[in-house]
């Protein structure tokens, strides 16, 4: 069965890389970290990505244009860490 | 017409970790139930205990309003911001992650447990600058009445929050009844009996059950136990 691919965009970078971790612990789920919108979009070229998450610190504007590049569900991830993480993921799957 | 949802106490997730016990009102970390997700702008409704000694180690949050409420015992915060306090029953915590916050919480006593309310609540803005609070409250000024102990003004009695939510805790003798009147009727209100026996629109609430409300204007509730409860004025849309 192949990976489910989340990208994470978001500025913390330790909060983006613990986010990253925690998708990984999951089976069938691979995720990948972008902190900045170019960065997201290259990697959006060469990974089939299912979910984005906006994590902390992207401007309105940055947010606005990675909901207008992706065709995917893009989710605005709350909380920092694995509370809410699984939920908002599964909640975006089912919404894809 | 008025709405509810009532969430008994056996219903919530439960996760048992050895060093912590916790139940969850709504969806949390691996307990995932998709008719659970919020109310409102209340996401996060866990009921902790943590053993003696033990605690949640350095981890990160942002983007959420988070508010701790110490039931018995007291709880050890330290955070990337250098704040060192212990927080005991009859404080509140609370924490703006904004734009992200490390922070750690253990039980401060090496033998009893420490039990608390952690509450998350999604902010009205993102990306705020990183804030830490606490406040000692008056506990006598709770006996048969609601006392305010959150609030989205910092000028108003209790802590404050980037949301536009109440919270009131409140001490009722049995016999006794409360009248609610909402700040503003597009919220709902979450009423968590911590203990007692009390009544709302006809549904009978226990200790810890919670029961969600909206599109009213006044509750009334009725004491048949002396009852211990918390009750939150939530923005349904947020």
């Amino acid at each position: 069965m192949e990976n489910i691919e989340i990208l994470v965009v978001g500025k913390h970078e330790q909060i983006t890389r613990t986010i990253v971790r925690l998708i990984d612990g999951k089976p069938q789920w691979k995720g990948s970290a972008a902190f900045s919108v170019e960065e997201a979009t290259r990697l959006a070229q060469r990974t089939a990505f299912k979910v984005v998450l906006l994590g902390a610190g992207l401007s309105r504007s940055e947010s606005d244009k990675l909901r207008e590049y992706f065709k995917i569900p893009v989710v605005q991830h709350y909380g920092g860490g694995s509370g809410l993480l699984y939920a908002e993921i599964y909640e975006a799957l089912k919404a894809k | 017409m008025m709405q509810t949802i009532f969430h008994p106490a056996d219903s919530r997730g439960k996760v048992d970790l050895g060093w912590l016990k916790s139940y969850h009102t709504f969806s949390f970390g691996n307990y995932y139930d998709p008719a659970r997700i919020n109310f409102g702008a209340l996401r996060v409704l866990n009921d902790d205990t943590v053993e003696g000694g033990e605690g949640f180690g350095d981890h990160p949050h942002d983007n959420m309003e988070i508010i701790s409420i110490p039931l018995t015992g007291g709880l050890k915060h330290r955070d990337s911001m250098d704040n060192v306090a212990v927080i005991s029953d009859g404080d509140i915590q609370v924490m703006s992650a904004g734009t992200g916050i490390f922070h750690e919480e253990h039980n401060d006593d090496p033998e009893e447990k420490v039990q608390f309310l952690q509450i998350w609540i999604y902010p009205n803005q993102l990306n705020v600058e990183p804030r830490y609070g606490q406040l000692t409250l008056n506990k006598a000024a709770r006996h048969n009445k609601l006392q305010q102990i959150l609030s989205p003004n910092p000028d108003d009695p209790g802590v404050w929050i980037y949301q536009d939510a109440w919270f009131y805790l409140g001490n009722f003798d049995k016999g006794l009844q409360c009248v609610y009147r909402l700040k503003d009727k597009s919220n709902g209100v979450y009423v968590f009996v911590i203990n007692g026996h009390a009544e709302i629109n006809g549904r009978q609430l226990h200790t810890r059950d919670g029961l969600g409300l909206w599109e009213l204007e006044t509750i009334t509730i009725s004491f048949f136990e002396n009852t211990e409860l918390l009750l939150m004025e939530i923005p349904m849309n947020f």
